[in-house]
């Protein structure tokens, strides 16, 4: 059997049977609503498994799923080296979502990386302490910001309503999901000009660390019906 | 790959030959307070060290290193002039899936010494050279005073000084700052718009104040930018004669040639250049042969930001396998741990881990 682990709830889910859907293969939530055991019609030896969106990068990585499908934003946080840990079959084309930097509206003298530096070196000097941005992201904001020079920041945790920590003063930026930047604006945020640290969509990864001996074959048989070439794993 | 046995027991050796050197043993505990190594690193550390939490003392991190225990116990109340040596397991994370270890030994030796830097450095260097001299290694040095020298003497803003100065140790955050002070990267969008609305005194910003940065702190800044858009850039020679020597390669003897020349047009470093011929004296007279030494002028910039004079390393032919060896003049680090004193200091850790691999592979 094929795993194919896919988001439990919401419109992740939604969309991922739609997907699915379009392309012959219905899949289901079986029995009742709160029930996480999924059903698959049209597709031989596939077995839907539902779990949190958060945790399939890390079911992916030990190979106990052998597909799944969740974030790209959440695969390149979760695991180091994510390309050598999993292939990417197919973007699905929705749960676009960017992940960004910002600060605050107020600061007219700060609009690019460049000036986030510049900025964070004169704060650190000010306040003794570096300048903080909240984030959940941790690797992906981590490496991009490294790859990009800027140094006397610190990154602290947020695990929910992150806009609203400047407010709160338990940071000075922000790294965050946005597709609108509705809330953004509200919480007198703004996006830097060079900013954008990962642009995220719904994904369909395969497992490199999974057992493929009995699956092999429904990939091979999936591949063309999905519309991507079977990866070496 | 050696097992633990071998390594401890190449460390012991290492050890020895320290201690037959003058050096004093010393220990650090393997639970270091992150706050200390954060502070000093920034959040790279976080992505390189194991970080741990105590119910009591807070965040932990296991130690990355040993330099930063090893001078906070100096600066302690050390004696002067003191030699230390350690050795013990480390501990970095590794961020990519190799076959790179994540726990390994470091044998290390210290000099706090404030008679002579100069003869410090060479002690240090040849006692390694010497160390690992039936590994045939090549070793390559540099010196980052001669850079940071050359920065302070460009004749511009200080602000734009400082910003190169911070970023040192981060070669492309480096170039692209020479490339907009020396006028070669065109003024950002935005940055253009802002300095037009500073001229012409339109509002800025209707947003309201948030954060902790105050407005006085952006007013600072602001002015800063027009001060900075107002002077001259950095000429193109000035630029030139820096790349030059930022990407110098060369024997330490002919480097030596060339950076006296460069000297003639760079006054500031010529101190710096004075040092380096005071010390490769110093290696010649310890055996060293300076005439076949690798000298890189860039070499030291993309470790661990604490360096700030002559560094070295010794690597093994294999480009896989992490340097052997390195090590440098810390003397700015001792400020920042010292709280108000400092002293001159220079040490450098080996592998015994790798030292023992090498061992077993060619006969020595």
């Amino acid at each position: 059997m094929l795993k194919l682990g896919i988001p439990s709830k919401g419109r992740l889910m939604d969309k991922t049977f739609d997907w699915f859907g379009a392309r012959g293969i219905t899949l289901s939530r079986a029995g009742t609503e709160r029930e996480y055991a999924g059903a698959v019609d049209g597709a031989e030896g596939l077995d839907l498994v539902l779990l949190s969106a958060g945790e399939i990068p890390r079911e992916l990585a030990a190979g106990r799923i052998h597909m799944g499908v969740t974030g790209s934003d959440l695969v390149r946080d979760k695991l180091a080296d994510w390309d050598r840990q999993v292939a990417e079959l197919a973007p699905l084309g929705f749960g676009h979502a960017d992940l960004i930097i910002a600060v605050p509206a107020c600061w007219p003298d700060v609009d690019t990386l460049d000036d986030l530096d510049a900025a964070a070196a004169a704060f650190r000097r000010a306040h003794g302490h570096r300048l903080r941005i909240a984030t959940k992201y941790h690797r992906l904001v981590r490496d991009f910001l490294t790859a990009n020079g800027v140094a006397d920041y610190q990154l602290v945790d947020s695990q929910g309503a992150t806009e609203g920590t400047v407010k709160n003063l338990t940071a000075e930026a922000i790294a965050d999901i946005t597709s609108t930047g509705e809330t953004l604006r509200a919480n007198h945020l703004k996006i830097l000009a060079d900013g954008l640290v990962h642009q995220s969509q719904a994904t369909l990864y395969a497992a490199r660390a999974a057992d493929w001996s009995d699956a092999a074959t429904t990939l091979a048989d999936l591949a063309p019906r999905l519309g991507f070439t079977a990866p070496r794993l | 790959m050696a097992l633990k046995a071998d390594a401890r027991a190449e460390a012991d050796r290492l050890m020895a030959a320290f201690q037959g050197a003058g050096a004093a043993v010393v220990e650090a505990d393997i639970l270091q307070p992150a706050e200390v190594l954060l502070d000093l690193y920034g959040e790279d550390i976080r992505a390189r060290a194991y970080v741990t939490n105590d119910p009591i003392r807070g965040e932990m991190m296991l130690r990355p290193d040993f330099t930063v225990p090893v001078v906070q116990m100096h600066m302690d109340g050390g004696a002067e002039p003191a030699r230390y040596c350690y050795m013990g397991e480390v501990f970095r994370k590794q961020e990519h899936l190799s076959a790179r270890k994540s726990e390994y030994f470091q044998v290390g030796y210290e000099v706090f010494d404030r008679a002579d830097p100069v003869a410090a450095d060479a002690e240090v260097f040849a006692l390694f050279a010497s160390l690992l001299a039936p590994l045939n290694l090549r070793a390559v040095t540099g010196d980052l005073a001669i850079l940071t020298a050359a920065v302070r003497g460009l004749k511009t803003l200080e602000s734009r000084k400082a910003a190169l100065l911070r970023h040192i140790w981060r070669p492309r955050r480096f170039t692209q700052l020479l490339d907009r002070f020396g006028g070669r990267a065109a003024v950002p969008e935005s940055r253009a718009r802002l300095l037009a609305a500073l001229a012409s005194g339109d509002t800025l910003t209707q947003s309201p104040m948030i954060g902790l940065r105050s407005d006085a702190e952006i007013a600072t800044r602001l002015a800063a930018l027009q001060e900075d858009a107002e002077s001259a850039p950095i000429s193109a020679e000035e630029v030139a004669r820096l790349e030059d020597l930022l990407t110098y390669t060369g024997t330490c003897t002919a480097a030596l040639a060339h950076l006296t020349g460069l000297a003639r047009d760079m006054p500031t470093i010529a101190p710096a250049v004075d040092r380096m011929a005071a010390r490769l004296d110093a290696l010649a007279a310890r055996g060293i042969a300076v005439d076949t030494l690798d000298f890189e002028a860039s070499h030291g910039r993309t470790t661990l930001e604490y360096y700030d004079g002559f560094v070295f390393s010794f690597l093994a032919t294999d480009p896989d396998l992490p340097p052997l060896a390195s090590g440098g003049r810390y003397d700015a680090l001792t400020t920042v741990l010292g709280q108000g004193r400092s002293i001159p200091a220079v040490g450098g850790v080996i592998r015994p881990g790798i030292v023992a691999d090498l061992k077993e592979g060619a006969p020595c």
